[in-house]
């Protein structure tokens, strides 16, 4: 690029030093003459990186003017800038190292968020300087997402922070978790004040959990960046969370430049000077260079096409009727979203009267309120509403709160609403504000449900979100989109991905058509390829209707349209097709319950939050009052906690059974001392036999308790990879409570091979459960405190493992003699033996029991931690209270017979999958749902082959996928999409 | 339980099919192709790359599967639909470790993908040297074995040589080149010459002669290891053109050699029998050949040695040695202990700048990994290690911003050093190079 003349003056000492610090969302400038700041700058660049820094450079001009400037530029949006414009560029956490070794020389830890990246750096014991990875929110920018999902300004988020009276757990990964945290306790009625710090308290665990990775935060710590200089509500969070007082949490005025301050002393030792105006030109030039890689085919070829695409488009109406101009019955159906409340109101002959659709702004029952008084007032005396139903995230809360008729399960009303559109629809895909929801119609009944997991989720707020951050409404922006002539590939990630490849094509000065086009076209290789998983278009059939909200962005349809390579239906309601599937579902009332007009006027309603006392779960619960008395609890796991009394004759549920049995286990007082046993990861298959090895042996044994999110919390400070998966990132928290019980000594063995239930390749653990010792050895520190026992051992030979324990033991406890560990030995196979076979016959009294009384059996699919109360999240107590006997894979897979799967079967506990699958497949009044680790690699093996072990038998296969998250919400929804589908296809129960 | 069901690679379809090879060390797999076609296979290694690979991989295999499953199964599928070849004269070979990483069901995610393709008609031969399907056109004998063994031995010499030439020759573009020509010379040697160790040894010889012949300039670089699952460490494909970019910055890249990663695996054998009592009959031979590697390998090193131009690699037995503290060898799922091990290895070397490339969401790396990087740091603070997750989705520009951090902390280290040491700082120009890319 040598044709760019840049006035480069070498080795003249500069008069000024500037540094530039362009971040993903922000610029910022510092000048310094000296020690002094000549000017300082902190802007929104709107991704107009070039313009933006030209217009901070005229500033610099202004007081600059011929003199000789040091110049250097850093930050994660300015390495394009400063490669193109040739201009010195320093990486900015080294930028910030610089400055804090300079100016605060007896820092040891320094926390700094910016607008997409957060970095931490310990000065104490070596220069160790980390960036958040590739799979992490916690940011400026994620701060600002959630306030628009609040519908407020950042700065009001931080007020509302600051009269905070609780916090609600909302999962820190990344914002898409949260938001799926979030989104209901806003439809539940949460306050928004204790909403507000739950956010900034989830940014503070991210930052703990993702970056500190093992690393304690102590001593003098500074904190930097844009968001923790505006949020005092945020600094309050970290200040209480790492226990820090005035003196050594630190937040200096410089804190937004502190990279700015540090790329301009970086200038100094460079050797190159400039004057503010051949930094201009430099700048300048650098717009001339643009990146042409990745880009794809612009969604119209020509005018034509585009016309030829709204005509078409324009055909899938619906008939509407004039409010004013109709007389009779009318039937009313609300579809409360996670991000937008939908109304519909049809006449008898579905017509729609009155419709309505918009942001939930966070308060559903006041929208709904409003737009049902606005009802009445329309419909005068001429109009009765005959039937009502609601339908989606808040049904729950509406039905009580309007005495609305019924509620039914989302992915019912829509079906109902699709085939009005297309009697014969074989496939609806509906992408909401954050779910994408699909599912197969076969036979006339829904035939396959795929929701999209917490990773991908956000399609739709996410485009409006980053329409909003660039500028723009969503509709103009959609519209730009379908102009863009070259729109770039941003692959088909989770949205944090998206921010960054978004942010590097920015960087190649992508425009903004082709950027909103190349969005849209994400969205929708998301819902192909991630929800829906199809290998082509014929796979889901020829008649296909999309809907929802974002469908009405004619550039995700078109996109869609594109990929799939045939043209499909988007019915001009597409995002009302919930409430009008509900209010269509409703017509078969003749009078409704819901509330009259008079009612409606002294309406109100209030919510406060409280701890269930019901169980040691110790849910915490949103209690909603209405102005009639009635309440409505939400935030429970369990019925307890709504005050229901307990059924007469409990369903069976083989989780709840197991977690007695093991944590049941007795120990003696014994002679050698305490070994500590951590219930997690393959302790939950194991425990007996390691229980019953150590008692014998003349050990107390100690065994830490079932998992709460306080146990994970504990531990969090140590995990050093944060995309593992929860079982194994709440091991921590065992290990510390363990500890802090003071037990001599903690047993996690190193099992490459698990116990072989034969028939199967091998019988491996998976890598995580096989060494997890191995890292807890390295991680956490306090294990020093004990004695940490983690012998490579052969469960399946008892001569091996009683030679190896014996060899192994013996150099921590001299006195221990073979015989004893021999004897002790058999005595855990037998306690070992004692367990599984009482997990066998208690499944199959749970089988007996269900087929005697007419229930549905659920294999809830796992592996055996599942069963923890903190990592199953009581999925199967929910099961329990929709009418589900509940048995665990390993008490019935041996009633199938081994067969031959398509994929290497060599982890034990996978196999136990299979053939529990199979089991399922065999038996009509059986369904399988298998629960996921997210993280978990060997699921993304086992869930397509379980999968269609069930659909070669016309099964249904449903898939959840725990993390985090405590949401139970989207679970409930999938599992009742599960019922109602049985019931759709009038599977009728017994006689299996 | 009845045979998994698998077309088989008979010995008509020896003569007639082209076997297709996926790429992870080019010039490594052009010397092993070489020792098939001298035995009468055709094959053919697919040097593909392009967004079109990642896509395939998208549309046919579990998004969530490890992103090498994704590359190469895309790149065969891409290399079916190019119509470049007849897909009914086409097999694949797919090279595996097996283990309890999901890595091993490869073969399976190929097979489930070519079907859904439409391709469930093309064999797939599983190069594992477990437990390998029976193909009878395609047999490993001791004699391929030993060439493929010799194939390694002159490939890892080869990537050793042009990292420590590469980043200082005069010439721009000479080291590749000799490179290449010598691929091509070795190769043929193979051919002719057949396998004795003498003549190895002759031809490493002959090697670090001519690649002492290239000028190369006198000037200090940073060093940066590069360690991580074998595809990513390797594949330039798999990591974004990781070496290049790090050349580019103005470093010398170290990578240690696929010679390790073998006796790893003999080591995990001999660990099943040490650690669990298992297959205790094979122990003389995994023993036997343990020992013949390991001998090999060190009089490789001292042909080094001897020649005094280039740093030799590490002998196996002291990077076993470096790990015993830190992590047990039974460790041996993924790349298991070796991971840790080449970490110390490297920074033993001198080497303390490390880059570790791992699949997003890796297991082994979990532990192996990330999870390593606390107590190595702890034992050694002069380690600077980065790790950096490759994955469909990943950005590239997130990517290289974390590795021109550790970047920017080595060359801060280096200038502190030589302060120390009484010399001057590194030279502004030298600096301009490094801080500024040329575009």
């Amino acid at each position: 690029m040598g044709d760019i003349d840049i006035m480069v003056n070498k080795n003249t000492a500069a008069e000024y030093s500037l540094g530039i610090d362009i971040g993903s969302t922000t610029a910022k400038i510092v000048l310094r003459k000296g020690e002094e700041i000549k000017l300082e700058r902190y802007e929104r660049h709107f991704s107009q990186v070039r313009e933006k820094t030209e217009e901070l450079l005229r500033l610099v001009s202004g007081i600059t003017g011929d003199s000789q400037i040091a110049a250097a530029v850093s930050g994660s949006a300015g390495l394009g800038l400063a490669e193109a414009a040739h201009i010195p560029f320093v990486q900015e956490v080294f930028a910030t190292g610089e400055v804090v070794k300079l100016k605060e020389p007896d820092t040891s830890c320094v926390i700094e968020l910016g607008g997409e990246d957060a970095k931490i750096i310990f000065f104490d014991g070596g220069l160790d300087e980390r960036m958040n990875g590739s799979c992490a929110g916690g940011t400026g920018a994620f701060i600002d997402q959630m306030a628009t999902l609040l519908n407020i300004t950042a700065d009001e988020l931080d007020k509302l922070s600051l009269g905070a009276g609780r916090l609600y757990p909302i999962a820190s990964r990344c914002g898409v978790f949260a938001k799926t945290d979030i989104q209901p306790l806003l439809n539940q009625g949460a306050r928004k004040e204790d909403v507000a710090a739950s956010i900034y308290q989830a940014v503070v665990n991210q930052t703990i959990a993702g970056l500190a990775q093992g690393k304690k935060i102590k001593g003098k710590v500074l904190f930097l960046g844009g968001p923790l200089y505006y949020c005092k509500g945020l600094r309050l969070r970290f200040k209480e969370t790492l226990k820090l007082n005035d003196d050594n949490a630190v937040f200096p005025e410089y804190a937004r430049f502190a990279v700015a301050l540090g790329a301009s002393y970086y200038a100094e030792k460079q050797s190159d000077t400039y004057t503010a105006d051949s930094l201009i030109s430099a700048v300048r030039g650098a717009g001339a260079v643009s990146g042409g890689k990745g880009r794809l085919k612009p969604l119209f070829a020509d005018e034509d096409e585009y016309e030829d695409f709204r005509r078409r488009h324009a055909e899938s109406s619906v008939k509407s009727a004039v409010i004013s101009g109709y007389a009779g019955r009318a039937y009313l159906g609300i579809d409360c979203g996670s991000t937008t409340t939908k109304l519909c109101l049809l006449s008898e002959n579905d017509e729609i009267l009155y419709s309505y659709y918009a942001s939930n702004q966070g308060n559903p029952v006041e929208i709904v309120r409003e737009q049902l008084s606005k009802i009445y007032e329309l419909i005068g005396d001429r109009i009765t509403i005959s039937g009502s139903a609601v339908t989606g995230y808040g049904e729950e809360l509406i039905k009580h709160a309007f005495s609305v008729d019924c509620g039914i399960v989302e992915t019912i009303a829509h079906y109902t609403a699709a085939k009005y559109f297309e009697p014969e629809v074989e496939f609806i895909l509906d992408i909401g504000g954050q779910d994408i929801k699909c599912f197969k119609i076969r036979n006339g009944a829904i035939d396959s449900i795929m929701l999209n997991e917490a990773c991908s989720s956000g399609c739709g707020s996410f485009l409006e979100t980053f329409a909003k951050s660039m500028g723009y409404t969503i509709e103009d922006f959609a519209e730009k989109g379908l102009h863009g002539t070259a729109p770039v590939d941003l692959g088909s990630r989770c949205t944090v991905f998206m921010n960054s490849s978004v942010k590097q094509s920015q960087k190649d000065g992508a425009s903004v058509e082709d950027i909103s086009a190349g969005l849209s076209i994400s969205v929708v290789k998301n819902a192909l390829y991630k929800v829906i998983r199809a290998a082509s278009a014929a796979e889901l059939g020829e008649k296909i209707v999309v809907q929802g909200g974002t469908f009405y962005n004619d550039a995700v349809l078109r996109a869609f349209e594109r990929e799939i390579g045939h043209n499909v239906i988007r019915p001009s309601i597409a995002g009302l097709m919930g409430a009008y599937g509900a209010a269509l579902y409703s017509k078969k009332y003749e009078v409704s319950s819901i509330i009259g007009s008079k009612a409606l006027k002294s309406f109100v309603h209030t919510s406060k939050s409280a701890v269930c006392q019901g169980c040691t779960n110790h849910c915490r619960l949103t209690v909603n009052t209405f102005g009639d008395g009635k309440r409505f609890i939400s935030g429970n796991q369990c019925e307890k906690g709504l005050g229901n009394p307990e059924p007469s004759e409990p369903l069976p549920n083989l989780y709840e059974f197991k977690r007695n049995y093991l944590t049941s286990l007795k120990s003696e007082e014994g002679a050698r001392g305490t070994v500590g046993l951590p219930l997690a990861l393959g302790m939950y298959e194991l425990l007996p036999l390691w229980h019953g090895f150590f008692t014998k042996l003349g050990f107390t044994v100690k065994v830490s308790p079932m998992s709460n999110r306080r146990i994970y919390e504990k531990g969090q400070f140590s995990i050093p990879s944060d995309t593992a998966c929860y079982p194994a990132k709440i091991m921590h928290g065992h290990i510390e409570c363990l500890i802090s019980e003071g037990v001599d000594a903690i047993f996690y063995p190193c099992l490459t091979y698990n116990i072989d239930e034969k028939m199967t390749d091998n019988h491996y653990n998976c890598p995580v459960v096989a060494y997890y010792s191995e890292l807890l050895k390295g991680n956490v520190d306090d294990l020093a405190k004990v004695k940490f026992l983690y012998p490579y051992l052969n469960v399946n030979n008892k001569r091996e493992l009683s030679k190896e324990l014996y060899s192994y033991l013996s150099g921590f406890f001299g006195d221990i003699k073979k015989s004893e560990v021999k004897a002790a030995v058999d005595y855990g196979f037998k306690c070992y033996a004692e367990y599984m076979e009482a997990v066998r016959a208690e499944g199959a009294r749970a089988l007996d029991f269900a087929r005697r009384n007419n229930r549905r059996i659920m294999i809830l699919a796992g592996r055996p931690y599942h069963i923890d109360a903190e990592i199953g999240h009581g999925i199967d107590k929910l099961a329990n209270s929709l009418g589900f006997a509940v048995v665990s894979e390993d008490s019935v897979f041996r009633l199938a017979e081994p067969f031959t799967v398509k994929v290497l079967n060599q982890w034990t506990y996978h196999a136990r999958l299979y053939r529990a699958a199979r089991y399922a497949a065999e038996h009509r009044d059986t369904e399988l749902v298998q629960l996921v680790s997210f993280g978990c690699g060997v699921d993304a093996i086992t869930t397509d082959e379980v999968r269609s072990i069930l659909e070669s038998r016309g099964k249904f296969y449903t898939q959840i996928k725990i993390d985090e998250i405590t949401n139970l919400g989207a679970v409930k929804i999938r599992l009742r999409s599960l019922i109602g589908a049985l019931e759709e296809r009038s599977e009728p129960l017994g006689g299996a | 339980m009845e045979e998994r069901k698998y077309i088989p690679f008979t010995e008509e379809m020896r003569r007639e099919y082209t076997i297709l090879v996926p790429n992870m060390l080019p010039r490594h797999f052009k010397l092993f192709l070489q020792v098939f076609k001298n035995y009468g296979y055709t094959l053919e290694l697919l040097e593909t790359s392009g967004h079109r690979i990642i896509e395939s991989g998208l549309k046919y295999v579990h998004n969530d599967t490890c992103y090498p499953a994704i590359l190469v199964i895309g790149q065969f599928i891409d290399a079916l639909n190019s119509g470049k070849y007849d897909v009914h004269k086409t097999a694949l070979i797919l090279f595996q470790t097996g283990g309890g990483c999901r890595a091993s069901n490869y073969i399976f995610l190929l097979r489930k993908a070519l079907e859904k393709a439409g391709y469930g008609f093309v064999p797939v031969i599983s190069f594992n040297l477990g437990g390998l399907e029976n193909h009878p056109g395609f047999r490993l004998t001791i004699p391929i074995l030993h060439r493929l063994f010799y194939a390694i031995i002159y490939g890892d010499m080869l990537l050793t040589l042009v990292n420590q030439c590469k980043p200082y020759e005069v010439n721009a573009g000479e080291t590749e080149r000799l490179a290449d020509e010598l691929t091509v010379e070795l190769a043929d040697k193979m051919q002719c010459e057949g396998v004795s160790f003498k003549k190895v040894k002759e031809n490493c010889k002959m090697m670090l002669s001519r690649f002492a012949e290239i000028e190369r300039r006198n000037e200090k670089k940073i060093k940066v290891g590069v360690v991580g699952e074998i595809y990513v460490k390797y594949s330039p494909l798999g990591n974004n053109n990781l070496e290049q970019f790090l050349i580019d910055e103005g470093a010398e890249v170290v990578v240690p050699g696929l010679l390790d990663f073998f006796m790893y695996c003999i080591v995990s054998n001999l660990t099943d029998i040490w650690l669990y009592g298992l297959n205790k009959l094979r122990l003389p031979v995994l023993k036997l050949v343990f020992n013949y590697l390991v001998g090999q390998q060190n009089a490789i090193i001292e042909l080094m040695k001897e020649d005094g131009n280039f740093t030799p690699p590490t002998p196996i037995k002291h990077t076993m040695e470096l790990i015993r503290e830190f992590m047990g060898l039974g460790t041996k799922m993924g790349e298991g202990w070796l991971l840790p091990a080449e970490m110390l290895e490297l920074n033993d070397e001198g080497v303390h700048n490390i880059v570790c490339t791992q699949p997003f969401g890796c297991l082994p790396n979990h532990i192996c990994g990330k999870g390593m990087m606390k107590p190595l740091k702890e034992k050694n603070p002069d380690m600077n290690i980065v790790a950096i997750d490759y994955d469909s989705g990943a950005s590239k520009v997130n990517q290289e911003n974390r590795i021109k951090l550790m970047l920017a902390n080595a060359r801060a280290d280096m200038e502190e050093k030589e302060r120390e040491n009484g010399s001057e700082p590194a030279v502004p120009e030298k600096n301009e190079k490094i801080f500024v890319k040329n575009t």
